[in-house]
């Protein structure tokens, strides 16, 4: 092992580190559940990153980046979006009913 | 040198966007940051030579998933929360920082030969008939990943529509902007919807060879329906059809069928003939843009709010 050489995949790793990190402070400290999932997006996006990393230090055979990863990073995106359209369907709903209970509350 | 300037400029704009989005006390200006980290990440992924990733990033990361977020931030009243205590701040900080500083270590100390499979990729990439190794990757050799991705897309559907109001059910989603009708909305609909279309439907069938695929160009076409039902233009539709609910299935059942063939014909589950390759792959990728395309529409639609029979 020795230390990496300062290229793009090496700044970006980085970036993709302090990604996680700003993420998973987002998550835990937010109370607003908006919020805590954008900051778990935050953290996926720089978890995505670093697969990147992985595939562009994995070229050869002529590719520019190792494609398996960059593949699995494809179907990542797509099921994290799944996963955020739900979740925001169930904070609006939540939303609503708080909304209902309220306006019993005053009646 | 200049490039690396660059990279430089784009990791440091990327993590003052996620500070921001972190730290903002505005909700809807933490929205318009993650929108804004999603499009900066598309270059970030342009400049690691990942341009599949990029066109899926800007399409998913910063298209869509801001439309629904911007949904959610229309239907959620702004809550006040305080701040948290300094002290639990600089503690989960400092926590925090060190998860970053691991992942930082691995980054700087990579093993040595780079662990990948790009050689094994090109070796079995003309079997499969197609050009693009990220394409041969996604519907040959890791097809079941592929697969059970388009379940869990049309699971989150389910998911989305069985929190519908009971009222509602069997109703559609109401998407048209309220003051749209004489806007500029239908008209720069009219201008961009066919345009869309067309680059749509042309990502999709350039990914067999070159950067693209039918996540990337469904996803550009579920933005243009989109824009249609947004503008007023079309309605979203009732989700009780059960025309409406083939189509959604249509994509996992053909790639269902073509993979259950394989087992007498090719010898594995998702294996395919070889001679058949590019013929049956284009096929499922047909199938799967179609539905991709309508649930991901139908996802940012969100789930029914007219009572059927009840117009507004």
């Amino acid at each position: 092992m020795s230390l990496a050489t300062l290229d793009a995949a090496t700044l970006y790793g980085l970036m993709g580190a302090v990604l996680v990190g700003i993420g998973l402070y987002g998550i835990v400290l937010h109370d607003v559940f908006i919020r805590r999932l954008l900051a778990f997006n935050l953290l996926g996006g720089g978890v995505f990153i670093l697969f990147g990393v992985i595939a562009r230090r994995g070229a050869g055979a002529g590719f520019p980046g190792d494609p398996v990863p960059q593949a699995l990073v494809i179907t990542g995106v797509v099921v994290a979006f799944c996963a955020t359209a739900l979740a925001i369907t169930l904070i609006e709903r939540l939303a609503a009913k708080d909304e209902a209970s309220d306006g019993d509350d005053h009646s | 040198m200049l490039g690396l300037a660059l990279d430089l400029l784009i990791a440091a704009l990327v993590i003052g966007v996620a500070l921001w989005t972190v730290r903002t006390r505005d909700d809807f200006a933490a929205i318009v940051g993650f929108v804004a980290y999603g499009l900066l990440l598309t270059l970030a992924w342009a400049r690691l030579a990942a341009y599949d990733v990029a066109l899926t990033e800007a399409a998913i990361g910063g298209g869509v998933t801001g439309v629904i977020l911007l949904r959610a931030s229309i239907r959620l009243k702004p809550v006040a929360t305080a701040r948290k205590p300094i002290g639990a701040r600089i503690l989960v900080g400092l926590l925090c920082a060190a998860i970053s500083a691991a992942l930082a270590a691995v980054v700087l100390l990579p093993m040595t030969p780079a662990p990948s499979l790009a050689i094994e990729v090109r070796t079995h990439l003309a079997s499969t008939g197609l050009g693009n190794p990220i394409a041969g990757v996604l519907m040959a050799y890791r097809a079941l990943d592929t697969f059970l991705e388009t379940v869990v897309v049309l699971l989150a559907l389910f998911g989305v529509w069985s929190l519908t109001p009971d009222a509602a059910w069997g109703g559609r989603p109401a998407m048209a902007v309220p003051a749209a009708a004489f806007g500029p909305l239908p008209l720069f609909g009219r201008l961009l919807i066919p345009v869309g279309i067309v680059i749509g439907v042309y990502i999709v069938w350039v990914g067999a060879d070159a950067p693209g695929g039918k996540f990337q160009g469904a996803t550009i076409l579920a933005a243009m329906w989109i824009l249609a039902m947004m503008a007023g233009l079309t309605q979203a539709p009732s989700i009780g059809r059960w025309r409406l609910r083939l189509l959604l299935a249509a994509g996992p059942i053909v790639f269902l069928a073509i993979g259950l063939a394989g087992i007498p014909l090719a010898g594995a589950f998702l294996a395919y003939p070889e001679a058949l390759a590019k013929p049956l792959i284009l096929l499922i990728e047909v199938a799967l843009t179609l539905s991709i395309a309508a649930t991901l529409g139908l996802l940012v639609a969100g789930p029914p709010d007219v009572t059927p029979g009840v117009e507004p």
